[in-house]
């Protein structure tokens, strides 16, 4: 992640400080609000995706815990939450692995938010949903299987 | 997009759970319109970012694999009732929205 | 005569293995509301008869559990403000929906269906808001159109949230429009030859291509839903594509025939509280 950003981050009153970090020369106002990580959100697989977050072999975790469901009702709404309790956590990402695109988003935390992320993503087919953790330099990984079905006959 | 989006902010003990609606078609750019055949283009949030009391707590960058009407719920501990959640939002097309609650 | 006729199709029914215990022909609403319950719970004895409100989301917990998540936020949140909106914008003539109906619109959905003595027939609630609109001045909506009557009528129904479901049978009239509707639910119909009963009292709970079974107890009350979260159907709706789905020709929103079905199917849901607007698949 982008070192540059998370201290901007880290400052309070962002706006503030963005503008003295641009006028310091530390910033370039396009890169104030950093880029959208277009690499990482396109890659076809989550190999690359993987690569583009930054996450290159992530220690797998049992202090990850992905809620999602066994069997989604729909596939364009699927409830996730990542919950993790690993100490000085700064960042979630979330994979869908057979997605076309697998990366879904990736969740930077600041100033007191805890390990714990809730969102609805689209699944086009039945996969991993992969959590990534980022905490005290190191990356830790966890996933679960969601299934996806075409239903019968809902009107 | 003219609809603005929902915040929820109450405590739980010393943390705050913050739960935010937005609205949003969320479109991947790969979906085929069902009358015209034609792709929809792409037309998605790209980055959401909170702050509370004007301090920085979550800053996300996702893409059109998140649902329409986007859903995002986080966990701030430290923060107090009446302190001010403020939530942006910017999209592929720079488009903008923005929006506050009090923690109840 | 007719009781003979539903004696027959109830018969049949039972034919088909579907056990309604001591049914008579002679059934009251309430008869026939109570033995399906009892025929739904000795089938399941572990679910309890509160939470077939949900469909079959009472009898599969991760399918339900989905369902608490979005429901916590649901994303349809702004069609519902929107028939906020339209409720609350008055008609050109400067009056508004709240002046036509009973209680100003709060806590009237659980009456309806109603039998209309004066006008001898089954109304339903878009009827009354049709009804509303022609009487000052407006144009009367398309009922199975989304963004007009169904978000108004989602908004609408809103107001009875919890209300108990009071469906009304007296008199010869009304009876008679109930076991119509109760006929149209136990007759086999269409290419594939089911009978609504055919899913979802025999098989209810059940799994039919992936999809499980709602009981036809609990049915009535939870609408409209949003299918996948932001497709708004409403239940008259969902009557036309379940005639579709066995292969038969649905008589139309709105007609007799599915006034009457809603009619005695609402009943079946007397004193289970409604919900407005929840999320389906």
């Amino acid at each position: 992640m982008n070192a540059l950003r998370r201290n901007v981050l880290k400052s309070a009153a962002g706006a503030s400080a963005v503008a003295v970090a641009v006028a310091a020369g530390l910033l370039k106002p396009t890169q104030a609000m950093a880029a959208w990580n277009k690499a990482a959100f396109e890659a076809k697989n989550v190999g690359d995706a993987m690569k583009g977050i930054g996450a290159t072999s992530p220690a797998d975790s049992k202090d990850i815990t992905i809620k999602a469901p066994d069997i989604a009702e729909n596939g364009a709404v699927v409830p996730v939450e990542v919950t993790t309790s690993i100490a000085g956590t700064n960042s979630i990402a979330i994979l869908a692995e057979k997605n076309a695109q697998p990366l879904v988003g990736t969740f930077e935390l600041a100033g007191g938010a805890q390990g714990f992320i809730s969102t609805r993503i689209k699944m086009g087919q039945t996969s991993l949903v992969r959590a990534v953790v980022n905490a005290g330099g190191k990356t830790y990984t966890a996933a679960k299987e969601v299934k996806v079905t075409i239903g019968g006959c809902g009107g | 997009m003219a609809e603005p989006m929902r915040i929820r902010a109450t405590m739980a003990g010393d943390v705050a759970d913050v739960k935010v609606l937005m609205n949003h078609p969320m479109e991947t750019g790969t979906r085929k319109d069902a009358k015209t055949g034609q792709l929809v283009p792409a037309h998605f949030i790209q980055e959401v970012t909170a702050t509370i009391n004007g301090a920085a707590v979550l800053n996300a960058d996702i893409g059109g694999a998140v649902s329409k009407n986007p859903y995002l719920g986080f966990k701030v501990k430290g923060a107090k009732a009446g302190d001010k959640v403020v939530v942006n939002w910017v999209d592929n097309k720079g488009d903008k929205n923005s929006a506050e609650a009090t923690i109840g | 005569m007719k009781q003979q006729i539903i004696m027959k199709l109830l018969t049949g029914v039972a034919g088909l293995g579907i056990a309604l215990g001591a049914v008579s022909a002679h059934a009251s609403p309430e008869k026939d509301r109570q033995e399906m319950i009892k025929y739904y719970t000795d089938k399941y004895p572990n679910v309890k008869i509160e939470d077939y409100v949900f469909g079959a989301l009472a009898f599969d917990a991760d399918s339900k559990s989905q369902y608490d998540a979005i429901m916590e936020f649901p994303p349809f949140d702004s069609q519902i403000e929107a028939g906020r909106k339209m409720w609350e914008t008055p008609f050109k003539n400067g009056k508004t929906y709240a002046s036509c109906l009973p209680s100003g619109g709060k806590m009237i959905a659980g009456n309806y269906p109603m039998f209309d003595e004066a006008k001898g027939k089954v109304v339903t609630l878009n009827d009354v808001i049709n009804e509303c609109r022609v009487a000052n001045g407006e144009e009367a909506y398309k009922l199975t159109d989304a963004k007009t009557m169904g978000t108004l009528n989602a908004y609408l129904r809103s107001l009875s949230d919890g209300m108990l479901m009071n469906i009304k049978v007296e008199g010869p009239k009304a009876t008679a429009a109930y076991e119509d509707g109760k006929k149209t639910f136990f007759t086999r119909k269409g290419q594939l030859n089911f009978a609504c009963s055919s899913c979802h009292v025999q098989n209810a709970g059940t799994r039919l291509r992936s999809e499980l079974i709602s009981p036809a107890v609990g049915h009535a009350g939870h609408w409209p839903v949003y299918r996948g979260g932001d497709n708004l159907v409403q239940l008259q709706q969902r009557y036309e594509g379940c005639f579709k789905s066995v292969r038969a020709v649905s008589a139309p929103a709105g007609s007799p025939t599915l006034n009457n079905l809603e009619y005695f199917h609402s009943a079946l849901s007397n004193g289970m509280p409604m919900k407005a607007n929840v999320f389906r698949k």
